[in-house]
């Protein structure tokens, strides 16, 4: 038996001023799934992410969380964020600054515990006292990675998360995120232009093109297939 | 110094608004609002010349002017690149208002001087208690709505991510920083609010690495700056300001000097 439907997306649409993105989209998202969402530049990826966060409005069709409005627990790392160099937080501060909520301004004990947890898992123990803005590209990925993950989200989405990453590092991110996919049946997201790297992790396939869209299970998603979509502009 | 009333009421000023400018300057640096602090300084001042052209006291003025514009100017820059083009215009307003008040006023230019660079001497003990309670108002503010404050401040997007009420936020934001303004224009002056509202936290950023730590830090230099500037101007009859500002810049630039020296190591 599949597992729930935890987001259903129908008829999804969203047209800029004068600049249609994508439209008609279908697409139903299981609980546990890995999805890779691929297409080339400018097609559309990050929009249809904001559509999924009720960041944007859609033109047509709309975005609906199962079984409730309330069941789904996104947490999104961004492809774009301003940290400049003399950022002055911490990355355990950074981190931590997601547990949001009508509580103490000071964190509670079982908070710190929770933080310094995802810190261990994201192998950021060692550099949790370090200021971000002196943190390199790849250990400030995995803060942001650490900032979602802090509330125990049951949806994850990676907007690209990897792309400035050294293959090592790259892997361990991946290799973390696949291992609570199956240890917790967290659901994935995952926005990225490497098609090895979207073999090997995800269990399903999203193809924007100008064109429309392609969807089915991994084994079908091919580095000719990507060319092809690619051209058909 | 203390034997006379108007030192103990200017300590007791000072001392309030070190504070209220410590804590609100570590989010308003975080949220790059310097210019629009600065900004909502002019606006004050604008506002303390209606007081006195109406008759009031500057400040319920200042408050009332601040605090409007500030709502407005929140609704106005919701996109930031309209923000800075926004306040330029905002502020050219307001000074000509000021001026154009004053002047209908009939007060002579020491009082201008006195609601642009701040006064020592003028602070009564019913002054003090008024500024008392709009600070607690502030930190209140602030206490109840920390958390969101601090997500929003240190990182917009993820807090936009997150679905966070960003925009109740930063109007929100705003008022509390227009009553900081117009609380802590008594002492140093419309004019020069933005030192004590920006300085301090920008240099406890390069010390302190954890919000709470910058606010005690920022806290602690505002406090030195007020208590030192105070005293100086008693000794040397120099307007508090200067001093203020002297003792606020020096920090800071030691502060960009120590950073420089940590990172050429
Ligand atoms: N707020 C906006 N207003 C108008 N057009 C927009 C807006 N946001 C995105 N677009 C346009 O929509 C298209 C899709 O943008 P999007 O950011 O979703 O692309 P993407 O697939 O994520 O690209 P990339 O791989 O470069 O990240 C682009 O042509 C972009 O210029
Ligand atoms: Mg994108």
């Amino acid at each position: 038996m599949s597992e729930p439907a935890i987001l259903k997306l129908e008829n999804l649409g969203v047209t800029f001023p004068n600049h249609p993105v994508f439209a008609d989209l279908n697409l139903t998202i299981r609980q546990g799934e890995f999805w890779s969402i691929v297409g080339k530049n400018g097609v559309g990826k990050t929009t249809l992410m904001r559509a999924i966060l009720h960041q944007l409005r859609p033109t047509t069709g709309k975005v609906t969380y199962l079984p409730n409005a309330n069941s789904v627990k996104i947490g999104y790392v961004p492809q774009f964020r301003n940290i400049d160099s003399d950022y002055p937080l911490t990355i355990k501060d950074f981190v931590g600054l997601n547990l949001t909520g009508w509580k103490w301004p000071w964190l509670s004990r079982k908070e710190h515990a929770e933080i310094d947890h995802i810190l261990a898992e994201t192998g950021l123990t060692k550099l949790a006292k370090r200021p971000i803005g002196q943190a390199s590209g790849g250990e400030r990925q995995k803060a942001y990675l650490a900032q979602a993950l802090v509330e125990s989200p049951n949806l994850l989405i990676l907007d690209e998360s990897t792309a400035s990453l050294d293959p090592v590092t790259k892997t361990e991110l991946l290799d973390l995120v696949i291992e609570l996919n199956q240890r917790l049946h967290l659901t994935v997201l995952f926005v990225t232009h490497d098609i090895p790297m979207a073999r090997k992790y995800s269990s399903q396939y999203l193809m924007l093109t100008p064109d429309g869209v392609e969807q089915g299970p991994i084994s079908g998603l091919t580095q000719a297939k990507v060319w092809e979509g690619e051209k058909n502009v | 110094m203390f034997s006379y009333e108007f030192m103990r009421n200017a300590f007791a000023a000072g001392t309030i608004i070190a504070i209220i400018c410590g804590i609100m300057g570590v989010f308003v640096i975080a949220r790059n609002m310097s210019f629009l602090t600065h900004t909502l300084s002019e606006i004050g001042f604008s506002g303390a010349a209606f007081g006195v052209f109406a008759g009031w006291a500057p400040l319920n003025g200042m408050l009332l002017f601040t605090v409007i514009s500030s709502v407005i100017v929140g609704q106005l820059s919701a996109r930031s690149e309209r923000r800075e083009a926004a306040t330029s215009a905002i502020s050219a307003l307001f000074i000509g208002l000021g001026i154009l008040f004053l002047s209908l006023a009939n007060k002579n230019a020491s009082y201008a001087t006195s609601i642009l660079f701040g006064s020592v001497i003028g602070i009564s003990a019913s002054d003090v208690r008024q500024m008392l309670w709009l600070s607690v108002l502030v930190l209140l503010v602030v206490f109840v709505i920390y958390r969101f404050l601090k997500f929003d401040s240190f990182d917009h997007t993820g807090a936009r991510v997150k679905g966070l009420w960003t925009n109740t936020l930063s109007i929100t934001f705003l008022v509390l920083v227009a009553l900081s303004v117009s609380v802590a224009a008594q002492i140093v002056g419309s004019l020069l609010i933005f030192i004590l509202l920006t300085l301090p936290a920008a240099t406890a950023k390069y010390f302190a690495h954890t919000v709470g730590g910058m606010m005690t830090l920022a806290v602690g230099l505002a406090l030195i700056g007020v208590w030192a500037g105070l005293t100086l101007s008693y000794v040397t009859n120099y307007p508090v300001s200067f001093f203020i500002a002297a003792i606020e810049a020096v920090f800071y630039f030691l502060a960009l000097g120590w950073q420089k020296l940590q990172t050429a190591e």
